[in-house]
């Protein structure tokens, strides 16, 4: 399940805007079950946005961030019809990647 | 002099909570506008789908010739009229009632299996029934509410539902009513709905399934009325049990005419 992204981007006249939304648990590894068990921790650690391929965000992310994860950017430079890449690995080094055409 | 302070200082407290309402309520509005209609339900739609045609239990058949009301594998606008009554099953259901039934009829699965955990436990990504849910709700999207009320079995579920609401109980004494009858109150910083008026009744019946922001899960009409009972301390509401289907059947009837936007957004 986790690994899924959906995303969107939209030229905005001088930007462009990216909306991403990830399926992840990110789990803090601070939580028990209904049983009193630690859930292991399961989180994103690296969030990569690229344009053609050329990087224009790059981010740490932590435990604090929410389960499915909602990420907003803008970037110049973009064009409509341009690709668009969202790419994370979380501490488990699984990752998820999801890619657009600028609109 | 002490009486002055004593009455700013209350009118300062009041006017500051009704500040912090108002704040709270703006974010979670800001919240939903960024969010546009990127609700992470999307994912649980299509894992729903996923669960919908796959073969399951011992017969190993999908639910895809389940019949929702408006005949076998019909899906859109289903989940608008219901609860109804079923022949085939003799009685009033609600979806999670229906679902069940399909999966014990279809795919010989037994009660146990089904009732095992039908809603997600912390630290869950979801459950069969929700994501099932979440799919067969949003092919009602923007279709008006309208549970039929043509037989008795459907009014006589109506009146059961109206009984329960206001059917004081538990250790606090409550019933639904005790929080939901009133316009304009809240609960800490929650708006309660008054849920015998069609307004309220409308907001709450149309936005339910909901992805949970707090929970990051989607939550079914089911375990929003087996939660309200657990807040009461009344016995565990039993998934599909007339006692639920009847709940359902009274917000639905009152929440008739409103359209449907399901699965919402919760806090």
């Amino acid at each position: 399940m986790a690994g899924k992204i959906r995303i969107r981007a939209q030229q905005q006249g001088d930007y462009t805007e990216v909306k991403a939304l990830m399926r992840h648990p990110m789990e803090t590894g601070l939580r028990k079950d209904q049983a009193g068990e630690p859930i292991p921790a399961h989180f994103i650690e690296e969030v990569t946005v690229t344009h053609k391929g050329n990087v224009v965000m790059h981010a740490y992310w932590g435990a604090a961030v929410s389960a499915n994860p909602f990420l907003g950017i803008q970037f110049e430079g973009g064009a409509p019809g341009d690709e668009v890449a969202v790419v994370w690995t979380d501490n488990k080094g699984e990752t998820g990647e999801g890619t657009t055409k600028i609109r | 002099m002490g009486m002055t302070i004593i009455k700013s200082f209350t009118f300062t407290m009041s006017v500051l909570t009704a500040m912090i309402v108002q704040a709270q309520e703006g974010i979670f509005d800001e919240y939903r506008e960024m969010m546009g209609d990127d609700n992470p339900a999307v994912f649980v739609i299509d894992e729903g789908e996923e669960y919908w045609f796959a073969p399951a239990g011992p017969k190993q058949a999908t639910l895809a010739e389940c019949d929702l009301g408006l005949g076998p594998g019909v899906l859109e606008g289903a989940y608008a009229y219901l609860p109804r009554y079923f022949e085939d099953a003799g009685r009033v259901m609600d979806l999670e009632a229906r679902l069940e039934f399909c999966m014990v009829e279809l795919q010989g699965r037994s009660r146990e299996d089904i009732h095992a955990k039908p809603y997600s436990l912390r630290g869950d990504q979801g459950t069969e029934m929700e994501a099932l849910a979440a799919f067969i709700v949003d092919q009602s999207s923007a279709v008006a509410v309208s549970p039929s009320q043509d037989r008795p079995e459907e009014r006589a579920m109506y009146a059961l539902g109206e009984e329960l609401f206001y059917y004081r109980a538990g250790p606090h004494d409550f019933s639904c009513a005790t929080c939901h009858e009133q316009a304009g109150m809240r609960i800490r910083l929650q708006d309660l709905a008054n849920l015998d008026s069609h307004e309220g009744a409308a907001g709450a019946y149309t936005s339910w399934p909901a992805y949970r922001i707090s929970e990051g899960v989607v939550r079914t009409m089911g375990w929003r009325m087996r939660d309200c009972l657990r807040q009461q301390r009344l016995p565990e509401l039993v998934m599909g049990s007339p006692a639920s289907v009847a709940l359902q059947t009274y917000l639905a009837v009152n929440a008739a005419g409103a359209e449907l936007a399901a699965p919402g957004l919760k806090r």
